[in-house]
């Protein structure tokens, strides 16, 4: 009898220890995220502006508002959809296609590393007002080289049709943190399975299809989901870059929330607009792990 | 000798790929050195007949750039003490006790990652308003005493979890306490995952500009990011003097890099 009493009280010191060790975190998860949720939610069911400073519950009225009416919604959703796929599917090849060639037993990688890296490195706003120079239509390096080799110069930015491959552009020069992750998963494939294709007459090719993909297979995944989730909260080159701009070719989904809360104090509006985010964001994320069941192999299995 | 070709090839596409990744980064600097004249020549010339580096000194006094610098580093300060004490408090609490609800709490805080900050942007924004403190630094330093995050929490679990568990049962047989047993066995193996995550805070803390640009409307509280922000809107045409804050902003970050890499890309791995 003695001895489970010890072994409790224990066990309840131990509880005790834990739950204090994780109250910063338990505490932070009810009141900046949770509570926030729950505030949002019912706010999007509100009229609620910061000028008029009254309340009223509206039910659906925001919502569908934003489906019927609101031009602007339907146009930072393409915006953002074209975006976060196209930027994150050329991020990725291009990410993957430097790890290959850093890969291929080259001498100094860690110079390489680095200096694939350093554009990682770049505070965002230093990076976009920098790119806005080199995007500059007069004065800026890109359309200095384009002339260079006798090709005509593009508005980049501040054209309908190029502001969005622009910023692809942009995020194609970021993409060093995902080489690096790559890099690292390259470097874990047995090389004794490479040896295995080249004894049954594979080439170069079959390598790369038939093992490093499918080894690499999850940190593709994970490059690609982290990429996507990050894309659509794309921000801070609308803000600083385009203004969401020219016409609202570059009006991405986060900047129109901002500019409904922060600029016309829409509160409630802009709540359900987040919503909707968190609901796409949400269904692409499930799809995409529903796709990468059927290419993504855990463990070198199968 | 196939492979051979191939590695030339390759060290060809390296070398083409850094020039690009580091093209950039030479504009900056070429622009930031010039004069406002020289920056606006057509064609462009690629290097400045004069290199001005007074324009160094300038944005020092044209913009107050030196009261931004202190106002991040007193944002920064705090924000590094409460996401690396929290967060390795956390990351020890889910990695070596046990509790009722333990498992619950951690997927819950895990499954944040996947939020869009914009769903409680909101409530957030208006909480802090109803609390009065638009224009301090409080929403910007008081959410870091919360954990850090779910990635600084479980970054420094699964560092916890890597360390044998002999050396607690050992203490506590030695009838060491667990407050104990975390300062003074556990700390000291976890001190370079701590290094990791005080360089990410440094790293959000130096690059975020939407927590201030929400928070701070006062340009006597602004942050570099929010400085650099307002000289790019300010003085347009002074290309120059942009080029030298953006690049003053950007030498912090890779030098902290710089300092950090091995233990970084050690821990990482």
């Amino acid at each position: 009898m003695g001895a489970r009493k010890k072994t409790t009280r224990f066990a309840r010191k131990e509880h005790l220890a834990g739950y204090l060790f994780t109250l910063p975190a338990i505490l932070g998860l009810l009141v900046w995220t949770i509570g926030p949720i729950v505030a949002s939610l019912v706010l999007s069911f509100t009229d609620y502006q910061v000028i008029a400073d009254t309340i009223n519950w509206i039910g659906f009225d925001n919502y569908i508002t934003i489906f019927t009416e609101d031009l602007y919604f339907k146009q930072a959703l393409v915006v953002t959809l074209y975006f976060a796929f196209a930027s994150t599917a050329a991020t990725l090849v291009a990410a993957l296609l430097i790890a290959l060639l850093m890969n291929m037993k080259i001498k100094g990688q860690g110079l390489w590393r680095t200096l694939f890296y350093l554009p990682v490195l770049v505070p965002a706003v230093a990076a976009n007002i920098l790119w806005m120079w080199l995007f500059n239509p007069e004065f800026g390096l890109l359309n200095g080289i384009l002339r260079f080799f006798g090709l005509p110069a593009s508005m980049w930015i501040y054209d309908e049709a190029s502001v969005i491959p622009s910023l692809i552009l942009l995020s194609i020069w970021g993409c060093g943190g995902a080489a690096l992750i790559f890099l690292a998963g390259l470097q874990e494939i047995p090389k004794d399975q490479l040896e295995a294709v080249e004894l049954d007459g594979g080439n170069a090719w079959h390598q790369f299809r038939f093992v490093t993909i499918p080894t690499i297979s999850p940190i593709i995944f994970f490059n690609l989901i982290m990429g996507l989730i990050g894309a659509f909260q794309t921000f801070n080159q609308a803000y600083i870059m385009t203004e969401g701009g020219p016409n609202n070719a570059s009006l991405f989904y986060v900047y129109l929330i901002y500019r409904e809360a922060f600029v016309h104090s829409n509160m409630g509006y802009a709540s359900a607009l987040a919503w909707i985010l968190f609901l796409v964001v949400s269904l692409f994320t499930v799809l995409i792990f529903r796709w990468g069941k059927g290419w993504v192999f855990y463990g070198g299995g199968k | 000798m196939r492979s051979r070709g191939w590695k030339i090839i390759a060290y060809c596409l390296l070398l083409f790929g850094a020039a690009l990744s580091l093209l950039p980064f030479f504009w900056m600097v070429r622009s930031a050195l010039m004069t406002s004249s020289e920056i606006f020549q057509f064609p462009p010339k690629m290097l400045p007949d004069h290199w001005l580096w007074g324009n160094f000194i300038e944005i020092f006094e044209v913009v107050e750039f030196g009261l931004y610098l202190k106002n991040t580093l007193f944002i920064l300060i705090p924000v590094l003490i409460g996401t690396v004490l929290t967060s390795c408090m956390c990351g020890f609490g889910f990695a070596r006790l046990q509790f009722p609800g333990k498992n619950i709490w951690f997927t819950l805080i895990i499954a944040t990652m996947m939020l869009p900050p914009a769903v409680t942007l909101i409530p957030t924004f208006m909480l802090w308003t109803e609390l009065g403190a638009i224009n301090t630094y409080w929403p910007l330093v008081f959410p870091s005493f919360f954990g850090g995050g779910g990635f600084f929490i479980f970054l420094m679990r699964q560092f916890f979890m890597s360390i044998p568990r002999e050396l607690d049962e050992a203490a506590l047989i030695d009838g060491a306490n667990y407050v104990q047993i975390f300062v003074f066995v556990l700390l000291p193996l976890v001190k370079p995952a701590l290094l990791v995550v005080a360089f990410f805070t440094f790293t959000n803390v130096w690059n975020d500009f939407f927590g201030p640009l929400i928070y701070l409307n006062d340009e006597s509280l602004f942050t570099l990011a929010l400085g650099l922000l307002q000289l790019q809107g300010t003085y347009t045409s002074d290309w120059n003097l942009i080029m030298a804050a953006a690049t003053v902003m950007t030498l912090p970050a890779i030098l902290v890099f710089f300092l950090g890499q091995n233990i970084l890309l050690k821990v990482l791995r």
